[in-house]
């Protein structure tokens, strides 16, 4: 465990080295939300930087210079000194962090099928979990993970192009609007993070993964369950069988980067629909929709 | 870091082997230098071909891996543009000739194994421009997103179409009808050009320019048009061809210093050997410097373009720039737009491009 004054300093000075599932990040920042957010969520995967000489992305979160700041403060991300996006608000200084390794990931992790969706596990099976924005995913995902599932990934799966095995990058879960009461309320233990309010995802709140999640973030886990779960408020709570053929071009069209790794992705797409029960959840409950996903892993946790 | 990292990289990309000596921290910055430089691929491919990939740490070694995955993508969709192109202008007889990427990679040549690259660049004669664009437009490839002026100005002075983008596949197309503007400084006959032009088997009525005027063509393109973004892979790219077009012709280096002469691009040419031997220890022969004697510039120019030269090749990395990086930059920029036009069409122009900037600001930067 690195010390906080050597995690500020590590942040002001070099770099600090985080270990983010497959990927070393070094991080910069001197930005105090940074370094306070880093330390709650990142303290289990900290890299002492002397044996640390490699990493895959560079980053540095700092303030916008100019006169500006004083009335408009933002945080601007750059990869290696080169800023990709436009800066955000001070406030949201955190979040951009976070979304901007997700674009340094699917920019770059072409060893990987990239999908959109979230990957739980219980004893060595992974449940493979793609939604669009609003399906309701993070709660599901924020529940599971605090019931005994252990969290591969909140929104960025990655299949491995070469084992066919889904590799963990666990990061904090985004929990978004009224999720984060509902998880505060029904797990009082659980750390979540600040909120950072009106970003363009609404409040947004970061859930920090379990110790368990991460000290076996370097366990792949093999496909066992796909499913597809659609928020259908009112409605009930049920699991329906998907057509393959379906569960396929549905996987496919989450996917990042299937248009780049073309073949190989296509191979692993097939592999990972053969070896999985393919599922639709419709979800409007979140205790029956847990319920459901339990007893698909054998029984209540 | 025990040797500075352009150093490093100049190095592997000359004795690709020379990558087994290099430690994880080095390989931590040349991984850097060479992303932003586009030449992730081209290491990847270099370094292999020398049975050194195996070496590689895993780390770094996959970043090298997936920027091939990227370049192998880029090269299958090249072809498959390439071949969407030959069936839209080959029943209309309309020759083609391929530049650059798509013609290394079409002709298979040693520069392409590895190299980044996206848009595909066309070279169609002069007369039949305008029935190309109009083919090309019934297939799907339409000018979008440049305004009145931007139109004007492509079209009434510079040398080529304003660029095409693919309606469904987004995929981007340069229709050239010379190499230079018009209105440059140096005038290659596109005549002559044709004249050398190799078919390109399996697509009839397409051609690669010959080996002299692809060096020739990458050697504009680079020293006098300015592209100097990806200064360094081009200057590999050189390299590559070069090596290989010397192995197969032993007078190579007189055809292609007259060839620069009677195509009035002997200055880039001079340049360009000049740098790539500096640079990546090109194999040029002092005869090829000696037949290029009238168009090396007098001394006090050649130093001063040295002096610009030796900082914009570097890779656009912050670990590679000097205290003047950015003034040589912003000069090798002016230089490339006052060859391209004289002054009087320059400056009204660069005043409206730099008005028009001025009120885009940072709109065309995404969202995180």
């Amino acid at each position: 465990m690195i010390a906080h004054e050597d995690l500020r300093a590590g942040l002001r000075d070099a770099g600090l080295a985080i270990q983010v599932g497959p990927f070393v990040v070094r991080l910069r920042s001197r930005l105090d939300r940074v370094e306070r957010s880093v330390a709650l969520f990142y303290d289990r995967q900290l890299l002492p930087a002397a044996s640390t000489p490699f990493a895959d992305f560079h980053v540095t979160l700092a303030a916008s210079p100019g006169l500006r700041s004083v009335w408009r403060p933002q945080a601007r991300f750059f990869l290696d000194g080169r800023s990709p996006f436009r800066p955000l608000p001070l406030a949201h200084a955190y979040p951009l962090f976070e979304w901007g390794l997700n674009w340094c990931i699917a920019q770059h992790a072409h060893d990987f099928l990239m999908i959109h969706a979230a990957v739980l596990e219980r004893d060595g099976r992974a449940l493979v979990m793609p939604g669009e924005p609003g399906a309701g995913k993070s709660t599901l995902t924020a529940a599971l993970t605090l019931s005994g599932w252990r969290l591969l990934s909140d929104e960025f799966a990655l299949l491995s192009l070469a084992t066919g095995k889904l590799v963990a990058l666990p990061r904090p879960v985004s929990l978004k609007n009224a999720a984060i009461d509902l998880i505060r309320e029904r797990h009082p233990q659980a750390i979540i993070g600040p909120a950072s309010h009106d970003t363009s995802k609404g409040t947004v709140a970061h859930l920090k993964p379990p110790d368990s999640s991460i000290e076996r973030m370097h366990q792949q886990a093999g496909p066992a369950w796909l499913v597809f779960p659609r928020f259908a408020a009112g409605g009930r709570d049920r699991l329906q069988p998907l057509e393959r053929a379906e569960a396929l071009l549905k996987l496919i069209g989450s996917s990042f980067n299937y248009s780049v790794v073309g073949g190989a992705g296509f191979e692993a797409a097939a592999d990972l629909i053969e070896q999985s029960a393919c599922l639709n959840l419709e979800y409007a409950d979140l205790d029956a929709s847990l319920g459901l996903l339990n007893d698909l892993a054998g029984g209540a946790a | 870091m025990t040797r500075p990292v352009l150093e490093q990289l100049l190095a592997v990309l000359a004795e690709p082997a020379a990558s087994r000596s290099l430690s994880l921290a080095d390989w931590d910055w040349l991984v850097r230098v060479a992303r932003v430089a586009s030449l992730e691929g081209r290491l990847h491919a270099l370094i292999k071909d020398a049975g050194a990939l195996s070496d590689v740490p895993p780390a770094p070694r996959r970043h090298l891996h997936v920027a091939r995955v990227l370049a192998d993508r880029q090269h299958a969709m090249a072809r498959w543009e390439v071949a969407r192109i030959h069936e839209a202008l080959a029943p209309e007889a309309i020759p083609v000739m391929l530049l650059k990427g798509a013609a290394y990679v079409m002709a298979g040549l040693p520069s392409a194994p590895g190299r980044q690259f996206s848009d595909v660049d066309i070279l169609v004669p002069q007369a039949q421009i305008q029935s190309a664009e109009q083919h090309l437009f019934v297939q799907g490839w339409v000018c979008e997103g440049y305004d009145t002026y931007d139109q004007t100005y492509y079209r009434q002075w510079m040398h080529e179409l304003p660029p095409l983008t693919h309606m469904r596949r987004k995929s981007v197309l340069d229709v050239h009808h010379t190499i230079l503007p018009p209105t440059a400084r140096l005038h290659p006959d596109p005549e002559l050009l044709w004249a050398a032009a190799l078919p390109l088997d399996g697509f009839p009525g397409m051609y690669v320019p010959g080996p002299a005027d692809m060096v020739l063509h990458s050697a504009t393109h680079l020293f006098h048009d300015g592209e100097l973004e990806n200064g360094l892979r081009d200057l590999a790219d050189m390299d590559a061809l070069l090596r290989r077009f010397v192995a197969e012709d032993s007078d190579f280096w007189e055809h292609l210093t007259a060839r620069a002469f009677e195509m009035d691009l002997a200055r880039p040419l001079y340049y360009a050997l000049r740098y790539g031997r500096e640079f990546l220890q090109t194999p040029v022969p002092d005869s090829a410097f000696r037949a290029l004697a009238a168009a090396r510039p007098a001394p006090p120019l050649l130093a001063l373009m040295d002096g610009l030269f030796r900082r914009g090749l570097k890779p656009h990395h912050w670990s590679c720039d000097g205290r003047l990086s950015g003034t040589a930059r912003w000069l090798l920029y002016v230089r490339s737009h006052y060859l391209r036009m004289p002054l009087h069409l320059l400056v009204p122009h660069l005043l409206r491009k730099a008005a028009k900037d001025h009120r885009k600001g940072n709109r065309n930067q995404a969202e995180p």
